[in-house]
């Protein structure tokens, strides 16, 4: 009786990915964005304001650096609440993968697409 | 000259007889004990002297045989060598191991356990036929350190007691198995990697793991099951995508 | 001598990860990654308006100095601290043996160069983009 292979690791190897980046981004970039600029906490509103944004996200590496961060934060969340799910009983059947698996995919391709949309 | 027992301590019991209940029950024993007594003689105390149906599995009372695994307060361990001083004065509840299904009182079905350590080739495949007169196979201390303690296992099962994956899914090859799965992949006088390959592979092999860990927690030897499945996770990744980006390669690799 | 064989008796799963501390903490590192899925929302929202525009673009700044999204990103802080630590917590169990000067590296070791390596990147980015706003 022969055991089917499992197609298990491409999946893991991007939660393990986006693991690893928000594990070590993740806080400092919460912060940032999320409660320091919008606070005016050591950083100036100017922090994030339209043309400097928009010249990260036009710049080649500002897109790579910004799309590595959105997706594969997506498919790391994606992975582990699938997990979660069947930790609580939920079965990985097709639809809860193409949930997990697909809003990730979805982000993904969204964010591409408008970081494209910006122009270089 | 035997000391005066004053003490007492009570123990709670799972007890489970199918032909007189659909159900487990809770039974309460009152068992005299000294300090020196552990959970596994209490049991025996309470066969001995109240209820000789009680039925569970023991036999070196050392530690080393892996037979008397059960649930004590809510955690897996073994009872030859867990202290009823420690409980008291209790009341202790004792249960048969977690995830395991229950054949009668504390003994549970050990047969699918076995099954799937017998999948694993738990053995050395040598590498290439070896005459008698080649003599033994050359070991460096960090060879050895490589599967010393994956090799202590003692087949006790507290570890699939502890594991929430095997307990969801019981056809998950568990932590226990698959430590023993690389004890054998990682021993520099094997060369089976290939042929266990499929077992790690599968979607009940390492993948059905996601690393709670408290296996290595609960193992009395300090196998840490956790590890050997986890960082197979890497070599089975690596299995995965070699067929496409090195079809000629060896598989299974270097653990 | 005929004796009944009974099916062994199986018992539920139902409330597993109650049962003991361990599971609970468990359950909450792998519920950080519904904040981690959150952020990264939160983000591909912001490209998409930058992508719309500046009006657009300044609406989502807008929305960031909300009340509720400030409860928020307090919640989404906390939650990717408990992820890093988790993360590098657990990463020994992930790692084959690693020798160093012919001893085997701890798996303390292994945590601390972890946690390091996240307390030095959070400093990193805090810097950069201080350097950056210049």
């Amino acid at each position: 009786m022969s055991k089917p292979r499992s197609n298990a690791p491409i999946f893991w190897l991007m939660f393990g990915a986006g693991g690893m980046l928000s594990a070590l981004l993740g806080t400092a970039l919460v912060f940032i964005t999320g409660l320091a600029v919008p606070l005016g906490w050591f950083y100036s509103p100017e922090l994030l304001s339209y043309p400097r944004v928009l010249a990260l996200a036009q710049h080649g590496l500002g897109k790579l650096f910004l799309l590595a961060v959105i997706a594969l934060f997506a498919w790391h969340a994606a992975h582990r609440i699938l997990c979660s799910l069947h930790d609580i009983g939920i079965h990985k059947g097709l639809v809860a993968k193409l949930c997990c698996y697909g809003s990730a995919f979805a982000i993904s391709v969204v964010a591409a697409v408008n970081l494209l949309r910006v122009g270089f | 000259m035997s000391e005066t027992i004053t003490k007492s301590i009570v123990i709670e019991v799972m007890r489970y007889r199918p032909e007189q209940e659909s159900e487990p029950v809770w039974e309460r024993f009152t068992v005299p004990y000294t300090d020196d007594m552990s959970v596994l003689q209490g049991l025996q105390a309470i066969k001995d002297d109240q209820d000789g149906s009680l039925s569970f599995r023991w036999s070196c009372r050392m530690a080393i045989c892996g037979s008397c695994g059960m649930m004590i307060n809510g955690k897996p361990m073994l009872s030859c060598q867990t202290f009823l001083r420690d409980f008291a004065p209790g009341p202790i509840r004792v249960e048969a191991l977690a995830h395991l299904p229950i054949e009668r009182d504390l003994v549970v079905s050990v047969e699918p356990f076995v099954k799937k350590l017998e999948s694993v080739k738990p053995y050395i495949i040598p590498k290439e036929p070896r005459a008698l007169a080649q003599g033994e196979y050359l070991q460096t201390p960090e060879e050895l350190e490589r599967i010393e303690q994956y090799s202590s296992c003692i087949n006790c099962m507290l570890c699939y007691a502890a594991c929430p994956q095997f307990g969801i899914d019981p056809e998950f090859t568990g932590p226990g198995v698959l430590a023993l799965l690389h004890r054998y992949n990682a021993d520099s006088r094997d060369g089976g990697q290939a042929e266990r390959m499929e077992v790690l592979n599968a979607q009940d092999g390492v993948w059905s793991c996601t690393a709670v860990g408290y296996c290595s927690e609960v193992c009395p030897k300090g196998v840490d099951p956790a590890r050997a499945v986890n960082q197979n996770k890497m070599n089975s990744a690596t299995d995965y995508f070699k067929r496409f980006l090195l079809p000629g390669s060896k598989r299974g690799g270097k653990p | 001598m005929n004796v009944k064989r009974h099916p062994p008796y199986r018992r539920p799963m139902t409330g597993w990860w109650k049962r003991d501390p361990f599971f609970m903490r468990y359950m909450l590192r792998e519920t950080t990654a519904f904040a981690v899925a959150a952020y990264a929302i939160v983000l591909c929202v912001g490209v998409v308006r930058l992508a719309q525009g500046e009006a657009a673009w300044n609406g989502w700044l807008q929305g960031l100095r909300s009340p509720l999204s400030l409860l928020l990103h307090l919640v989404l802080l906390l939650a990717f601290v408990i992820h890093a630590y988790s993360w590098f917590q657990i990463m020994p169990k992930t790692l084959p043996m690693i020798k160093m000067g012919g001893e085997q590296v701890s798996a303390g070791a292994i945590q601390r160069t972890g946690w390091s390596a996240a307390a030095i990147a959070t400093v990193l980015v805090l810097a950069l983009a201080a350097w950056w706003q210049s």
